[in-house]
């Protein structure tokens, strides 16, 4: 076992990167970690999915199974990263935590209460901004706030407040489409979290993003997310980036979607982009196409392969 | 860098944005081509010139200076007058009286204005005018008064839509003028049956146009509006009808516009006013200078009155960005 990672140890764990063989197990965690893993059961359930089922009906009535008996749950302050391969159905269970969409089974309770429709208890950040491109930034981030009753003075303070932590407070009478992509998701993000909701669910927020800003805005996230009290189920096709931000990680299979496994990422908090050449990192992440890529041909797996960092995959 | 690129200017390939001399030069040849090709035929004699105007009527006693006649009829008069060995006529080649050319109609343009009405107890050109604009302006917004909200509702609500976008697209295929004779007896003879009119002629297409504007609005914005905590009232109130307004004002101007193509037909029911009635005035006196002039001032009117809403929109839409494209101007 290994008790902590020196930097020669993952000098050599990076070298060694190329043979699998040499790694160490995912399951493998230090003291620290699995520390922090025991501090994270302890808290309180946010988030629990029992016995989910999502079919759609089709041409002919056929059905198709997207999702399929998916349990999993979420303690507060839980980073829980979804992953699989394409069409295993991970956008249609953020959309159904998000209440966009309803199960043909089971059962979501946030906080020990039912989800029926979409509610402020839960903001959602998409791929596609989504910002309203009427408002300036400083309304976008009052919209739900004052949906919800806040009077207008006290919504523009909340909301200066949320653009000051990701530093976009000089943008606030700016329009969107004044905004770059990554300033755009930060004010999304700030968006959703000026409702307080008790978590955040990300649907591949970053896809959208060059690979630069991709990487700030991860860090970005990891910084507000250490700030705040709030818990993120985040949807990507990014395994570095899943490892990269998670607590844990839910793998889906495709065809119908059901989940493979729940890995807890072994790479010690603070994340930086520089883990990723750690034994803990490249076990991890060997473990995911192991679990994601088994399911393809050959050729297939190249493809997905060559096509990972890329963005804007359709899902 | 491609080859063909430094041949030919990159605007010449499909979807390719002007750069902005080019975009005024074109814009102004898209005038000056038809105006150079009127000219052409009105001025020079060997293009068209079907007709004959009388220099010297000869000894044809029902010639005068001045009147037109075809050119065949003129022939056989002249042959005529010289088997009998009279003088005969003399004429230079001229095109029709209803084709006048460019300075009679700019010269018609400015006389319109400053030269009193046939009648002593007409309207001036001026004061036709802006009748036809009272009615435009009435008819327009008495329909959209009814027809923005309606399209609206139709386009968010799906039983709002099917409760009445069958009929009216069984009503809007009924010819406006139609209803003129109804509308006279239900509104009398002046400016009601012709307001009337312009609102049937609108109405009808606006619903349609407004509930399909309204459907194009982007669904993941109702979706993010849902998970922020928005319900039924605010998503209409702070999502739909700002969302889709550029496009709502963007279409009230393409509207505007077939709102004027009634005018004309309107204003010739009950009695005759507006611009309608002086165009009909003129042509009965042959000024056809003058009924080029009338029509030429509507296209004037409206194209001018676009071009401001156009520039209004952009002042108060800033967000919206493909704004005033909608003629490519």
């Amino acid at each position: 076992m290994i008790q902590a990672v020196s930097p020669a140890r993952s000098m050599h764990g990076g070298q060694s990167a190329a043979s699998a063989g040499e790694l160490p197990s995912y399951r493998e965690q230090t003291h620290e970690v699995r520390a922090s893993f025991e501090k994270l059961r302890s808290r309180a359930v946010i988030l629990n999915v029992t016995r989910l089922d999502k079919t759609f009906t089709g041409v002919r009535q056929a059905q198709t199974w997207a999702l399929q008996d998916i349990n999993f749950s979420t303690h507060r302050r839980e980073f829980l990263c979804v992953v699989g391969p394409s069409g295993c159905g991970k956008s249609t269970l953020i959309r159904i935590l998000a209440g966009l969409e309803r199960p043909s089974a089971g059962q979501v309770l946030l906080e020990g209460s039912p989800v029926d429709g979409p509610g402020s208890d839960r903001g959602m950040v998409f791929q596609g901004y989504t910002l309203f491109p009427w408002l300036t930034v400083k309304r976008n981030v009052m919209f739900g706030p004052e949906v919800n009753g806040l009077g207008r003075s006290h919504a523009e303070r909340e909301a200066l407040k949320w653009l000051q932590l990701v530093g976009l407070e000089k943008f606030a009478d700016a329009y969107p489409h004044q905004l770059s992509g990554g300033m755009k998701q930060r004010v999304a993000i700030v968006r959703a979290l000026a409702n307080r909701p008790r978590i955040l669910l990300m649907d591949e927020p970053f896809g959208a993003l060059d690979a630069q800003s991709r990487a700030r805005m991860q860090a970005h996230l990891l910084e507000i997310w250490a700030k705040i009290d709030i818990t993120i189920v985040f949807i990507t096709h990014d395994l570095d980036e899943a490892i990269l931000l998670a607590d844990r990680i839910l793998v889906l299979s495709a065809h119908p979607g059901r989940v493979q496994e729940l890995i807890e990422v072994p790479v010690p908090r603070p994340r930086r982009l520089s883990q990723s050449i750690t034994p803990q990192f490249l076990a991890t992440k060997a473990r995911l196409e192991e679990l994601i890529y088994s399911e393809h041909t050959g050729g297939e797996l190249e493809h997905l392969g060559a096509d990972e960092p890329g963005a804007g995959q359709v899902e | 860098m491609d080859v063909r690129a430094v041949a030919r200017p990159h605007w010449l390939r499909i979807h390719q944005p002007l750069p902005p001399r080019a975009r005024l030069t074109f814009g102004v040849l898209s005038f000056v081509v038809p105006l150079a090709l009127w000219s052409l035929v009105s001025y020079a004699p060997f293009v068209w010139h079907p007709d004959v105007r009388i220099t010297d009527p000869g000894a044809v006693s029902y010639l005068v200076v001045g009147s037109t006649l075809p050119r065949a009829a003129f022939a056989s008069e002249v042959a005529a007058a010289k088997m009998q060995g009279e003088r005969p006529p003399r004429g230079v080649a001229a095109d029709p009286i209803y084709l006048p050319t460019p300075v009679q109609v700019l010269e018609a343009f400015y006389g319109a204005f400053t030269t009193p009405p046939p009648t002593r107890d007409g309207p001036r050109l001026e004061q036709s005018l802006w009748h036809s604009i009272q009615v435009i302006f009435w008819g327009y917004v008495i329909s959209s008064i009814i027809g923005v909200p309606l399209g609206v509702l139709c386009g968010a609500y799906a039983p709002m839509a099917r409760l009445s976008e069958p009929f009216i697209e069984f009503f809007r295929y009924l010819p406006a003028p139609a209803f003129g004779a109804l509308a006279v007896a239900i509104l009398g003879i002046y400016d009601g049956p012709k307001i009337a009119i312009i609102v049937i002629g609108t109405f009808f297409q606006q619903v349609l146009i407004i509930a399909n504007t309204t459907r194009k609005l982007d669904p993941a914005l109702l979706e993010a509006a849902l998970t922020l905590g928005g319900r039924d009232r605010q998503l209409l109130t702070r999502v739909v009808v700002p969302g889709v307004l550029p496009d709502l004002y963007r279409d009230q101007r393409v509207l505007l516009g077939w709102a004027w193509t009634y005018l004309i037909v309107a204003e010739l029911i009950g009695t005759t006013s507006g611009i309608t009635w002086f165009i009909t005035q003129q042509a009965r006196y042959e000024h056809f200078a003058n009924v080029y002039a009338a029509i030429a001032m509507i296209g004037i009117i409206g194209l001018g009155t676009d071009m401001l809403l156009a520039a209004l929109g952009r002042r108060l839409f800033p967000w919206d960005r493909s704004l005033g494209r909608v003629t490519g101007r």
